[in-house]
């Protein structure tokens, strides 16, 4: 019992019931650890950081009913509570906008505890199946318009049913991939100089420059640059010249603005072909970016692109490598790793619900994005990912497939050991599930 | 009770000749099923030993009886092997990487060694390793000199679908058999095979397993004409081609017959297997059908593992046409007599309930709450009829069983399809009624998502105490208020009960005592407040009082209901529309209860009241909030006709003149385009511009003329209430019903497609006009034109496809993501991990929080709590 109480003191003190636990077991009374330095603690078996912060609370607790809470009574008290974050951020925040007695704050915290311990997941819920009804049941109420202006209207993005697939499919690049660029604090409010920067990044074809007309008397390609996107542009008409020779290696004149190609051989089928391959020519810019809308977003420029490029994207200068968004999912788990992929997963199957008035809990999102690239890359929902690489023999040939599935598992010499749901639901006996993973023990004779 | 033993695993393997030899009770020798007087012929394809389907015969196996006995494999010896279609390719890879001569597989020893210790590993950490054996196949492909007995190895040309072809000369699967049968354990092991379980030899088949006439069973026509099963014609086939092939083969045939009578017996095998390789012409049955092979027995979704396997049949089920009855409760459901009397629950006989089964006994099968079976002690079941349920009602003893009829509070599960969510199955308790349709609360439907248009719903009766007791602690409609998905309620009142609740509670609505008592009469209400006041010496109430009669003492709410317009500044009591809800201890002092208060998907009050008080409360707040709306709404009248829709004639001048100014400036808007002095929006070309401003211009006029439909409409108007209540329909309902239909729409864009230039012959070509693309100036009420008629239909023509595509679109969606997540759970230490004990999540949601307990997925509603302690609201913190 006396232990117990010590627990309780310490607590007090805003020490963690785990440590007060662990002092304890090594023998420690309120009167001992108040002689105690930090090497004791240590050898008790608590780490030297934890063993510091116990050093500072040691010492007796605020007098009761003081009137005034300071913040950092409370702080000590939400450290020894085994609370998320999101709750003690918050707890943080609202309790130092009023004034409370100490008895309140008490109080207030076990509400908060046992409210907490009442709203965790029990063991054996089948939380796999909530979280696919529960992102599966609103896409009946989801609009199938691809098409949907949103924010920026001049970009168009996919959105509704068709971007959901998109993303739990792990597509390697979306149907319209979009990124957001925010910009360095020194040119994120000068126009002119985030224009310049669209230029930079923005792709340049040729045809950008300027109308491109073929003369078939002659058999040659005439493109009239314009001042204008010159100019925008930064590129001087030597420069296109001497870069339109390199990506085509054909030759090239200028006469004034005029750009005169010639195919190597005067053949009709050459220079059609000339003419597709000067479409597809890059100039100048990131490829991929194919168009840039600046927009002006709370007193500074952001910059919405169509095509997603983030390797590149990232390296640039001027942007601010931070604040660089991208809607392909794969792009980013290849730059940034798994993790962010995972993150970008949540956000982007969010804002696709959110968007269509839908609520989802996070949650359930999460475990379907976690379940995605647990195995270290991304994988699919469905057949190729991971309800393809399922143990169960059984369960793959009732998703799709049937006959591969089973030829295969005779001639791997396959075991199915019966453990998933599908399985079992075959072989007609109970699911080892929520209710059915547990079972009453009938105690005494 | 003894619980039933568990199958531990399955093992999946090819059966060697052997095998199917010791499984095969018989040799089939004759291609003939049944003699003259219809008995099978032994060694017969309908022989006796291989299970019986035709009643009043035993199996000579086993001497069960048709249905118990499940049928027994038997054989056909084959002349010549023949390749197995599913392992054609497989054939061909080993063929191509093992040695012509001495069978081994072509890598050297540290290399093969250096493969098979991964692929070990790889095993024993239970990952797939295809990939690794695709690498062994390419590597060992290469190789044109075997390392061991240094043969030169020629290149093996595959021919679909099962003939294999070496420099020139074709190879019979005997040779390749003979091949095989060289290739040693350890480098069968490297293929990732099982040598005990899968030698490449036995994807050569010597032996045909015929699988039993269970399998296969022959229907007798009404015409007395024995029709065969495909599979039985397709082992006919085979047997015949056998026969002769052996009767070519022993008479010394020339090579070439033998070798076309090779290929057709290959051809029946391949197609009895598989009849839908490519590359062969399928089998056809003598009308021209193709015959269902063994593998499209298995595929798909009709086939043997979606359709069969996966999906159960039960008894103890029903299904009618259900309909909704407001005086039930929630949690009720109205079962007809007709069913109740059919569905029963089994009860075992106690000497505590002796006497009650006796009397459901006594009652017998055909008056209501009676007993349809008995069972005795020595498991005989003894059907209750009207002569034998007096003395078997004296025979009972404990021990027995009885099967009850169905009766009043009996739980059963209730469901509708598609169940897409686990709120589509819910427990409901049996209330008897009379008629033939299943009856229940309308407040219901939102999470079966049903109307009574037709709909049609199932019950099923659980049989067993657990089954019982997980239904009334999990699946109660009560347990289900809240839906996991985020965390709010999900049940709640609609349409009637939204207006009903609204026209009670706006204003300052009084009634007298008569009134109010009749209001409340079937709301489980004891007593009645004090009088708000009182009226020439009558007292009166509110209805506001008489809504928080239904309240729970202590209830504190403050929020914005749905008629609030979000004024920058905030009235909040004072608030003219009496918009600002506030319910201090259970009392509503200001504010109107509609939508957002009791509303499926929204209802604040219910959701405070469920998290609060707990789900039993819940349920009864929202049988009585139903039941006083529709005694109120019953009380008021309320209806909708077409004279609703009236507007006086000199706003529909008005509307007239606002849709015309709006074609006027639509016309300039095409005329400055025309001219070219239309400036393009950024990012936009000038095409899209002017469709983009007049689609603007005409979306304005719409919205325009909906207000002045609206001013004159007033809240005297059923549809309007209806509309602002949030019950049903909207005021761009309305507008359209009384004022303007407006722009139709087909891909986001106004209609474009048609003729040449133009989308009827009835326009010049090029006309950009409003009317040549799709604007509906009518009313519903006025009546549309004849083309105005047909652009509407083309608009409402895409919602229908839209809505088609969807459905199968998100219903594919769902099935894969129950298949990718249906094996997750939450263990004892609060990780999730799949099957094979992967860890996915090591704490749930990152804070093991689970949703349908969260406050729309907050863990911890904090400035609720702390308001309760301090009776402080947080400032900052969201109310409510």
């Amino acid at each position: 019992m006396a232990k117990k109480d010590t627990v309780l003191a310490l607590r007090k003190r805003g020490i963690s019931s785990k440590m007060a636990q662990i002092l304890c077991d090594a023998g420690f009374t309120l009167s001992k650890l108040e002689k105690a330095s930090v090497e004791d603690l240590v050898k008790a078996g608590i780490t030297s950081r934890n063993a510091n912060l116990i050093m500072k609370n040691r010492i007796r607790p605020p007098t009761e009913k003081s009137k005034d809470m300071s913040s950092d009574l409370i702080d000590s008290k939400l450290r020894g509570l085994l609370l998320p974050t999101t709750i003690t951020d918050e707890l943080q925040r609202d309790l130092r906008r009023i004034k409370l007695t100490e008895v309140q704050l008490d109080k207030i915290l076990q509400m908060v505890v046992d409210a907490y311990e009442r709203a965790k997941v029990e063991p054996c819920e089948a939380v796999g199946i909530i979280a696919a009804q529960s992102i599966g049941e609103p896409g009946t109420q989801m609009t199938m318009r691809t098409f949907h202006y949103a924010g920026v209207a001049e970009i168009s993005i996919t959105l509704g049913l068709p971007r959901l697939i998109e993303i739990l499919d792990a597509r390697k690049v979306p149907s319209t991939p979009m990124m957001t660029i925010r910009l360095k604090d020194e040119i994120k409010s000068d126009r002119d100089k985030v224009r310049k920067l669209a230029w930079e990044i923005e792709t340049t074809s040729l045809l950008d420059l300027g109308d491109l007309s073929i003369d078939l008397a002659e058999m040659q390609i005439c493109i009239d640059l314009s001042e204008k996107p010159l100019l925008q542009r930064n590129i001087s008409p030597e420069e296109v010249v001497e870069r339109t020779i390199d990506e085509l290696g054909v030759d090239v004149r200028l006469e004034g603005l005029k750009l005169i190609i010639h195919p190597e051989q005067p053949s009709y089928r050459e220079l059609l072909q000339l003419v597709e391959k000067i479409r597809g020519m890059v100039l100048k810019g990131i490829e991929g970016i194919e168009r840039i809308v600046i927009r002006k977003e709370d007193g500074e420029y952001v910059l919405y692109t169509e095509g997603s490029a983030l390797k590149k994207i990232l390296n640039c200068d001027g942007i601010d490598p931070t604040k660089v968004k991208t809607n392909n999912i794969n792009e980013i788990a290849d730059v940034l790793g798994i993790e962010a992929a995972r993150n970008s997963i949540i956000y982007e199957a969010m804002e696709t619900l959110r968007e269509q008035g839908l609520e989802v809990d996070v949650r359930h999102i999460m475990l379907v994005a976690d379940m995605m690239t647990c195995g270290g890359e991304l994988k699919q929902i469905g057949r190729h990912g991971v309800a393809g690489e399922k143990s169960s023999v059984l369960s793959r040939a009732a998703f799709e497939v049937t006959v591969t599935h089973l030829l295969e598992a005779a001639i791997h010499g396959d075991v199915d050991e019966l453990c998933g749901v599908t399985e079992n639901v075959i072989v007609g006996q109970p699911i080892r599930l929520g209710t059915g993973d547990v079972e009453p023990i009938y105690k005494g004779g | 009770m003894a619980s039933p033993k568990r199958i531990k695993k399955i093992k999946f393997g090819l059966l060697s000749p052997k095998e199917i030899r010791k499984m095969g009770v018989t040799k089939i020798i004759t291609a003939d099923t049944y003699d003259d007087d219809g008995y099978p012929i032994e060694m017969g394809l309908m022989d006796p030993r291989l299970g019986v389907i035709d009643p009043g015969l035993r199996c000579r196996t086993c001497g069960g009886r048709p249905g118990e006995c499940p049928g027994h494999f038997c054989r056909i010896e084959l002349v010549a092997p023949v390749v197995h279609v599913g392992f054609a390719k497989l054939v061909r890879k080993i063929l191509r990487s093992t040695c012509r001569k001495c069978g081994r597989l072509l890598l050297e020893e540290p290399i093969k060694k250096n493969y098979l210790d991964q692929i070990k590993l790889l095993t024993k950490l239970g990952q797939p390793c295809d990939d690794l054996v695709k690498n062994v196949f390419r590597d060992a492909t290469k190789v044109n000199l075997c390392p061991y007995c240094e043969e030169a190895q020629m290149d093996i040309k595959f021919e679909q679908p099962t003939s294999y072809v070496e420099g020139g000369h074709k190879l019979m699967p005997a040779d390749i058999r003979d091949r095989f049968e060289r290739i040693p354990d350890e480098d069968i092991k490297i293929f990732g095979m099982d040598p005990k379980n899968a030698r490449p030899e036995w994807m050569i088949l010597r032996v045909l397993p015929v699988p039993p006439v269970t399998t296969r069973p022959s229907i007798t026509l009404e015409s007395g004409q024995r029709s065969e099963d495909d599979l039985t014609h397709k082992l006919v086939d085979i047997i015949r081609i056998n026969q002769r092939f052996q009767e070519n083969r022993e008479a010394g045939a020339p090579q070439l017959i033998i070798e076309d009578l090779w290929e057709l017996l290959q051809y029946h095998v391949t197609t009895f297997l598989d009849n839908e390789v490519s590359g062969v012409p399928p089998a056809r049955h003598r009308s021209g059908r193709p015959l269902k092979s063994l593998s499209q027995r298995l595929k798909g979704k009709e086939g043997r593992f979606r359709g069969s396997l996966s999906g159960k049949r039960v008894n103890f089920s029903a299904r009618t046409v259900i309909s909704p009855d407001p005086n039930l409760s929630i949690s009720e459901i109205g079962v007809p007599l007709q069913i109740a009397t059919e569905l029963t629950i089994p009860m075992n006989i106690t000497s505590r309930n002796l006497e009650e089964c006796r009397e459901y006994v006594r009652r017998g099968p055909n008056n209501h709450p009676g007993a349809s079976y008995v069972k005795r002690l020595d498991g005989r079941r003894v059907k209750v009829i009207d002569e034998n349920r007096e003395e078997l009602a004296e025979l009972l003893e404990p021990g027995w069983k009885v099967d009850r009829q169905l009766q009043d509070g009996d739980l059963v599960l209730f469901n509708r399809q598609p169940s897409l969510h686990r709120m589509s199955i819910m427990a409901h308790e049996v209330k008897v009624m009379p008629y033939k349709t299943f009856r229940i609360n309308p407040a219901v439907c939102p999470p079966y998502n049903a109307d009574f248009d037709g709909d049609e719903m199932n019950l099923h009766v659980p049989q067993t105490e657990e089954a019982r007791a997980e239904a009334k602690i999990l699946m109660k409609v009560e347990e289900n208020i809240l839906s996991p998905r985020f965390g709010g309620p999900i049940i709640g009142g609609i349409h009637d009960h939204i207006s009903g609740m609204f026209l009670l509670t706006r204003g300052n609505v009084t009634f007298d005592k008569d009134t109010a008592l009749e209001l409340l009469k079937k709301s489980e209400i004891m007593d009645l407040s004090e009088p708000a006041g009182y009226e020439n010496g009558k007292p009166y109430w509110t209805g506001k009082q008489i809504f928080s009669q239904l309240l729970p003492s202590g209830l504190n709410l403050t929020y914005r209901s749905k008629m609030c317009d979000n004024c920058k500044i905030c009235k909040r009591e004072e608030c003219e529309k009496d918009a600002y809800v506030v319910i201090k201890d259970g009392n509503l002092l200001c504010g109107t209860v509609d939508e957002v208060a009791i509303g499926a998907f929204a209802g604040k009050i219910l959701d405070r009241i469920i998290k609060e008080y707990g789900a039993v409360e819940a349920g009864k707040f929202l049988d009585n909030a139903t039941r006083l709306a529709i005694r109120m709404i019953t009380r008021i009248g309320f209806s909708f006709g077409i004279d609703d829709e009236d507007i006086p004639s000199d706003a529909q001048e008005q509307i007239h003149d606002i849709i015309m100014a709006a074609e006027e400036r639509v016309k300039r808007l095409i005329e400055a385009y025309e001219a070219g002095e239309l400036d393009s929006l950024p990012g936009r070309t000038i095409d899209e511009t002017v469709e983009m401003k007049i689609m603007q211009e005409l979306g304005k006029a719409r919205n325009q003329a909906g207000d002045i439909a609206g001013h004159h409409l007033g809240m005297d108007n059923s549809a309007v209430v209806m509309a602002i209540s949030g019950a049903r329909g909207s005021m761009l309902n309305l507008t359209q019903m009384a004022a303007c239909v407006g722009q139709q729409s087909v891909r986001g864009e106004r209609i474009q497609r048609g003729y040449a230039d133009r989308t009827l012959p009835h326009f010049y070509k090029g006309d950009l006009g409003a009317d040549a693309h799709g604007f509906v100036k009518s009313s519903y009420k006025k009546g549309l034109s004849p083309i105005e008629f047909f652009f509407h239909a083309m608009g409402g023509r895409e919602g229908l496809v839209d809505t088609a595509v969807r459905t199968s679109q998100s219903g594919y969606l769902q099935r894969r993501l129950i298949n990718a997540l249906q094996d997750l759970e939450i263990k004892y230490d609060g990780t999730v991990r799949e099957t094979r004990g992967q860890i996915v999540q090591f704490v749930y949601g990152d804070d093991g929080v689970d949703p349908s307990k969260s406050d729309y997925g907050k863990s911890v509603n904090v400035s609720r709590i702390i308001q309760n302690v301090t009776g402080e609201e947080v400032m900052g913190g969201k109310s409510g």
